[in-house]
């Protein structure tokens, strides 16, 4: 186990929360095609705010800090948060579309020693690329600020969201990456908007097409190791939880909303009410969160993918219930190992069955190292 | 100026926090990430730019760990070298600044 794991093993059994993200604004400079966002400002936390709740975050123990939105820079006391944040010390990963980061904003990046900005770019063809933002011109501006911050120094990651409009591009995205000499993520999650508008998810590109993801090496290093059948579960793999979600790691929304994971839209409480410790320490819907075994899963407990599958709480509580299974994770189980779900099997089903418009999002991937 | 008269500050590049009596410290240059025990947790937080290595030993870690002043300098060195070659620590034989971002 690496010195990193150890740390986060620890945090998760101490109930520290180790990690946290927090969108600064839902705002943004761009109108994404998939994103699931409402961007007008419904009364966005002051800097001051924002200041006292990283005060909180670093009492509690939060090491791991990600700023997003939204756009962050659509903030302009952006900078004034981060300055605030280095000062108490926590590692900064700032998620944007860049569009805003001129020389000079790259270079106060370096002098704040923000950690990763990661980067979204959907094609290495700009005519696709502004089709899904819909700003012109925001490739040009993206990747001219990605050379900024690599000229800096800085450690930058290009995240490539995978949908139907840009499924054949991803294999560009990674060879731009590794030009610009960044890391690149693949990420085919397209989620319902926040007002339950499930049209979005059309987007979502078919799960047939899974495979030739899982099946390539450069996204999922070993395939015979990532695509193996599932093993049985032991006793011990019973009494494990599913993710970090409420045991290390929570989610601020730009209102002050704590939730478990920016994924699980479970409302726990708000820091402009409470101390973001009472939220973390006391809620009882927290509480419910991480007393949730695999044992104790009303579907999945009896799946042969229970040790796993990447099942998202999450999105199973989106699906229902925060104890049931989540579609998308027994497709992309499916998918990957050829192995039909418990899920499946109790619908009579051998392979998923394709519905648009009311499945929810796909898997994440972890981020691989763009070979120099 | 006497012998090992160096001073000890942290890098402003760095990320640092406490779990569990131990110190996490990250250095965003190149992701190294250490985790400090409890002597050395000491000596971390007390580098401030301007208190002799030296007066961290005596009054830091002889007085609070109970160990031989000779031998906790030596530790206390070798540590400092360590940090310092991680870029995590920066050591002057003259006062530093705050390194604070």
């Amino acid at each position: 186990m690496s010195l990193m794991s150890e740390v986060g093993q620890k945090a998760f059994n101490l109930g520290v929360p180790l990690a946290v993200h927090m969108d600064v604004t839902y705002r943004c400079n761009e109108r994404c095609v998939h994103c699931y966002l409402d961007h007008d400002d419904h009364g966005e936390m002051t800097t001051a705010e924002i200041k006292d709740a990283l005060d909180q975050l670093a009492e509690a123990g939060v090491f791991f800090l990600t700023f997003s939105g939204g756009e962050v820079f659509m903030r302009r006391d952006f900078f004034e948060i981060v300055e605030h944040a280095r000062r108490l010390l926590f590692n900064v990963k700032i998620k944007t579309n860049a569009v805003m980061i001129h020389e000079e904003e790259a270079r106060r990046l370096r002098e704040l020693a923000v950690d990763t900005i990661q980067i979204s770019v959907y094609s290495h063809r700009p005519e696709v690329h502004d089709a899904i933002t819909k700003l012109p011109h925001s490739f040009e501006r993206t990747v001219k600020s990605i050379r900024f911050l690599r000229e800096q120094g800085l450690r930058v990651t290009i995240a490539n969201v995978l949908m139907t409009v840009n499924s054949s591009d991803h294999l560009g995205v990674q060879k731009l990456a590794a030009e610009l000499g960044v890391h690149y993520t693949l990420d085919p999650t397209i989620t319902p908007m926040m007002d339950g508008d499930t049209s979005v998810l059309a987007l979502r590109i078919p799960g047939k097409e899974l495979p030739e993801v899982f099946r390539n090496p450069a996204l999922v290093g070993s395939q015979e190791e990532f695509c193996a059948p599932p093993k049985p579960p032991s006793n011990e793999d019973l009494e494990g939880y599913s993710c970090s979600a409420g045991h290390s790691f929570c989610y601020i929304s730009p209102y002050g909303e704590v939730f478990p994971c920016v994924q699980f839209p479970l409302p726990t409480g708000n820091i402009r009410q409470q101390k973001f410790l009472d939220i973390w320490n006391f809620s009882p819907q927290m509480k419910e969160v991480r007393s949730i075994q695999a044992k104790d899963l009303t579907v999945c407990s009896s799946c042969s993918h229970v040790t796993s599958c990447t099942r998202c709480p999450g999105l199973a509580y989106v699906e229902g219930s925060m104890r049931g299974p989540s579609t998308a994770d027994c497709e992309k189980s499916f998918y990957r190992t050829g192995v039909p779900t418990a899920n499946m099997l109790r619908q009579g089903l051998s392979k998923p069955r394709t519905v648009s418009g009311n499945t929810v999002p796909l898997i994440q991937i972890r981020p691989i190292a763009v070979p120099a | 100026m006497p012998e090992n008269c160096i001073y000890i500050a942290r890098s402003s590049a760095i990320a640092a926090r406490a779990l569990a009596g131990e110190m996490m410290v990250m250095n965003s240059a190149d992701s190294t990430f250490f985790t400090l025990n409890e002597v050395a947790t000491a000596i971390f937080q007390a580098a401030d730019g301007h208190t002799p290595l030296r007066e961290i030993v005596r009054n830091r870690i002889c007085e609070q760990f109970d160990v031989d002043p000779e031998q906790a300098q030596a530790d206390a060195e070798q540590f400092v070298a360590e940090l310092s070659g991680h870029g995590i620590l920066i050591v002057s034989d003259q006062p530093l600044p705050s390194e604070a971002p």
